[in-house]
């Protein structure tokens, strides 16, 4: 952690801020000043922000402070919280206002220059509700270009650094708003998880993030990757804030089809009532010969305090864990090539610069080849390949059956024998990585993912949370675990979790 | 599951992904996607016999909303976000050719 931090008698957390300002003790304008300023401070050495809404934030946090002060703080859950928003998530005017003070807009790059000067013209449902209830929204946070990455160095604007260490990645794809959280500029962020860009980034950071069950928030105006996979979700300090903001933008949206038509739980109150008769599934394969030996040992340790607190900690095998990454990188680049197909230089983004005799297709290969950087090219590719004529059965195929046996295995964890509250492993093979040292060699950066994959494929909620640090190279780095949950119960998922948490 | 790609699978898939790859990226992009796709072989020792295909966990029927004019974008915003517009209409290369031979 490094200077700038709120002073000890400040709020420093989310919950704390919301209660503060609407108790009138702090006004959301100071808050939101504040966080500006450590942003700016610190941004050029992390990168984690793209963008900031120096005017807009201190608009909208002056008229919160202004409904404060006319007592409409029952409304305002949120009021003056700062969070950064991952940049694939569309903040637009907000049509429902007339004037001058219409939303947030911006840009919403998704890292990527095929967007670069892109401004939605909606605002996403998640950002939506946070905006509603007070919340300010400080900045738009790097990543890796249409979140297809584990370290945020494929962002088209430069890599952002881990605050534990700046020669360091601070995972992926969400980097940008993990490292404004760890920073402390603010108390909360969104990110979004496709294949474990919160959960990884979170663990990297020494962060609670947490992926929702497929469906629990809804997707309106978070730019697709693999639209059977993305979730939005948050960043915090700790499992209370990751509660207060799921409270805020979990739920059912007209706009969004797949989000589910559930009654969204209300996960803050009940939070430190400790799981009864908590059992919990270890997978055999967690415990793998590769990864880093602090991994193993925060694995360990987390069995230990859980067993400590009554829990029946069980081994359960889940065989296809192993294939897990195969899988996925079949089913993502198969629906990001379909996804990415809306990039073509006609409508919106970036168009190449043709002679006049250019043919149309010239214009889409041309703007495509420009405007998206390497490793999108190449997901590209390998999605086009495994849904092409003659290798559909081959990969795309196969690895849908890989997925369906997949969510066969998880669910038999959760159901009777075994009937587990939550499966615990590791959230990564090891602690961050140095910046260029995975980037040469596609398929290391790949297995990187090899632990959070498997929970998109079968759209369980999971999140990761710190469990220890270790001093590697003089640095000293957070080591995360991983907590996986039944299908929409978020609420028990993050009940064990604060019971790891509060010991 | 095939060998590793060849140069001229690299381009096909290029031209089918909309992609103007330079020459000099083809041999960088072919060892890439012939190492994940060597990985990927791994699925093959599987018994998926008379696995249904799973492409989506929601299982949810259809859902309908009815049908009311609302709020949306309207063409000025549309064609605002575009790069080359002769207004109300995205404007792209000729595609049909003077001699009414269709595109």
């Amino acid at each position: 952690m490094t200077a700038d931090q709120p002073t000890p008698d400040q709020p420093s957390t989310a919950v704390e801020i919301a209660r503060a300002v609407r108790g009138k003790q702090l006004k959301a304008t100071a808050v939101t000043a504040a966080a500006l300023e450590r942003a700016k401070a610190q941004n050029p050495a992390l990168n984690a922000f793209l963008h900031l809404f120096q005017d807009r934030a201190m608009s909208a946090a002056a008229a919160v402070d202004s409904r404060i002060e006319s007592g409409e703080a029952d409304s305002l859950p949120l009021a003056g919280v700062p969070i950064a928003i991952k940049d694939n998530i569309c903040l637009g005017p907000d049509l429902r206002e007339k004037g001058d003070s219409r939303g947030y807009g911006g840009p919403t790059t998704c890292g990527s220059r095929i967007l670069e000067h892109y401004h939605a013209p909606f605002t996403a449902t998640a950002a939506q509700r946070l905006i509603d209830a007070g919340a300010i929204l400080i900045g738009k946070t790097n990543m890796d270009e249409f979140a297809m990455g584990s370290s945020t160095e494929h962002s088209a604007f430069g890599p952002t650094r881990n605050p534990h260490d700046h020669s360091r990645v601070p995972g992926g794809s969400s980097g940008g708003s993990a490292a404004a959280v760890a920073a402390g500029i603010t108390p909360v962020a969104l990110g979004s998880d496709t294949g474990g860009s919160i959960r990884q980034p979170a663990a990297f950071c020494g962060l609670v993030g947490v992926k929702p069950t497929y469906g629990r928030i809804s997707r309106y105006g978070l730019v697709a990757y693999a639209s059977s996979l993305d979730q939005i979700g948050p960043l915090a300090a700790n499992v209370t804030d990751a509660a207060a903001i799921l409270d805020i933008i979990c739920g059912d949206d007209p706009l969004d089809s797949t989000a589910a038509p559930r009654f969204a739980p209300d996960l803050t109150s009940g939070l430190d009532k400790p799981v009864e008769n908590l059992v919990i599934g270890v997978p055999l394969q967690a415990r793998s010969d590769a990864n880093h030996p602090a991994v193993a040992a925060a694995l360990d340790a987390a069995i230990e305090k859980y067993k400590a607190m009554g829990a029946e900690i069980i081994d359960i095998d889940l065989p296809l864990l192993d294939h897990a990454v195969a899988a996925y990188y079949i089913v993502a680049p198969a629906e990001a090539s379909s996804n990415l197909a809306r990039y073509d230089g006609i409508r919106y983004g970036r168009r190449a610069e043709l002679s006049n005799k250019a043919a149309l297709a010239d214009v889409y290969t041309r703007s495509r080849a420009e405007g998206f950087g390497k490793e999108v090219q190449r997901r590209i590719m390998l999605g086009t390949h495994v849904l092409s004529s003659g290798y559909y059965d081959a990969y795309y195929n196969t690895a849908l059956q890989v997925r369906a046996k997949l969510l066969a295995e998880f669910t038999a964890a959760f159901e009777p024998p075994a009937a587990c509250h939550a499966i615990l492993m590791p959230a990564t093979p090891g602690p961050a990585f140095r910046i260029g040292e995975k980037t040469t060699d596609p398929l290391a950066m790949y297995l990187e993912d090899i632990y959070t994959v498997a929970v998109n494929l079968a759209g369980l909620p999971a999140l990761t949370m710190p469990a220890s640090t270790a001093d590697i190279d003089g640095a000293k780095l957070p080591i995360g675990v991983q907590l996986i949950g039944r299908p929409f119960e978020e609420s028990t998922l993050l009940r064990t979790a604060r019971m790891l948490e509060m010991v | 599951m095939p060998e590793p790609l060849s140069s001229a699978q690299v381009r096909r898939i290029a031209t089918l992904a909309r992609l103007d790859i330079a020459d000099a990226d083809v041999e960088a992009l072919r060892a890439d996607l012939s190492a994940v796709l060597g990985y990927m072989d791994r699925l093959k020792t599987l018994d998926l016999k008379d696995v249904e295909p799973l492409a989506h966990v929601g299982r949810y029927t259809n859902r309908f909303r009815d049908d009311e004019p609302g709020q949306t974008i309207d063409t000025e915003t549309a064609m605002n976000l575009a790069p080359k517009t002769d207004p109300p209409f995205f404007s792209v290369p000729k595609v049909i050719d003077g001699s009414g031979g269709g595109a």
